[in-house]
């Protein structure tokens, strides 16, 4: 934003590059990606054509390559040299996530199978 | 930034900077927006407290309307499609802003603006027909947790928008000066942030939930 920054050793995360084309071009990747996969997603869990019990799996994995699309793409993270804060600021907060959702889904479900004796008192998942 | 930052010790060093630290702490035109990419990973490990909460809940529908029965794939493709073009849009004005050009940037923002409000608008609509089919949060335990999840990234939308108007107001008040540009910068972060957080609300949400 000044002509400092090209001499800088770090970016802020979503800043846009320098050359106003490929700062449009990568937006406009990205956004042709993004459009892509939404589509994807929402053509996966309306279809009959797949096996069934494989679709909620490949529908999380669609988000997540998604969510690399925004990352990349709108917000700018890469693996070069200059986003190296960004990054490891990024995984802490992947780690933290992944810990909280994987551990609470994996916990309770291991307890609601642990406290079948009597369903229609314990059982959190099935409470009516 | 130039002056900005030599009157507080933080010019750069130039060619003898090392990139370990030897320079001193970076100029406030990284630290803020970092600063922010902090707060923003925060709020998404906010949010995955949320998820588990509606990932252990959903099938606790206390003989209630479940999932399958609630929601429209169909709203939810053109709330998903507006908020990607709104996100995409945001970039755009930064791209415009950063070269101080403030026809292309208010038009940008404006439209920002406005397809976030087409999601929220929506988002809005969806609430009240549940609500009026009486689906509202204290029907059952998925439904209050369904409220909690979609409706706190409802309200950081909202935040945004609120956002975005005082930025608008800010850059055509006081022009593209380096604390509005991060400010400008820092909104950005937040409504891309937001438009990742959708991605996995549309697909835990809306698409999974709604599995047969």
């Amino acid at each position: 934003m000044t002509e400092d920054e090209t001499d800088l050793i770090d970016v802020a995360p979503g800043a846009p590059h320098n050359n106003i084309m490929s700062e449009v071009v990568a937006y406009v990747i990205g956004l042709a990606l993004a459009l892509i996969l939404t589509g994807i997603a929402f053509w996966v869990a309306s279809t009959s054509a797949l096996w069934g019990p494989g679709i909620a799996t490949g529908l999380v994995v669609l988000a997540i390559a998604q969510m690399g699309v925004h990352l990349v793409f709108f917000l700018h993270i890469t693996s070069g040299p200059d986003n190296t804060n960004n990054v490891l600021a990024l995984a802490f907060g992947v780690l933290i996530v992944f810990l909280v959702m994987v551990g609470t889904i994996w916990i309770m479900s291991h307890m609601n199978a642990n406290m079948m004796a009597g369903p229609e008192i314990t059982n959190l998942q099935m409470q009516h | 930034m130039t002056s900005e930052a030599a009157s507080i010790g933080l010019t750069h060093g130039g060619s003898e900077d090392t990139g370990l630290g030897h320079r001193g702490p970076e100029s406030k035109s990284i630290v803020v927006p970092y600063g922010f990419w902090l707060f923003v990973l925060s709020d998404m490990v906010l949010f995955s407290a949320l998820f588990a909460t509606y990932a252990t809940l959903t099938h606790a529908t206390d003989g209630g309307p479940t999932a399958l029965e609630l929601f429209s794939r169909k709203l939810v493709a053109v709330e998903t499609i507006a908020l990607l073009m709104s996100s995409f849009v945001c970039g755009l004005a930064i791209i415009t802003a950063k070269r101080s050009n403030m026809l292309w940037t208010q038009v940008w923002l404006l439209l920002t603006g406005l397809l976030g409000a087409v999601f929220l608008f929506i988002e809005l609509y969806e609430f009240g027909s549940m609500i009026a089919e009486g689906a509202g949060p204290q029907r059952s335990a998925f439904l209050s947790a369904f409220f909690t999840l979609v409706g706190c990234h409802g309200a950081h939308v909202t935040a945004g928008l609120l956002w975005l108007g005082t930025m608008m107001a800010q850059i055509w008040a006081k022009g593209f000066k380096q604390h509005i540009l991060r400010r400008l910068l820092c909104f950005s972060i937040f409504w891309h942030a937001l438009d990742i957080i959708w991605v996995a609300i549309f697909t835990i949400v809306y698409l999974i939930g709604t599995l047969p």
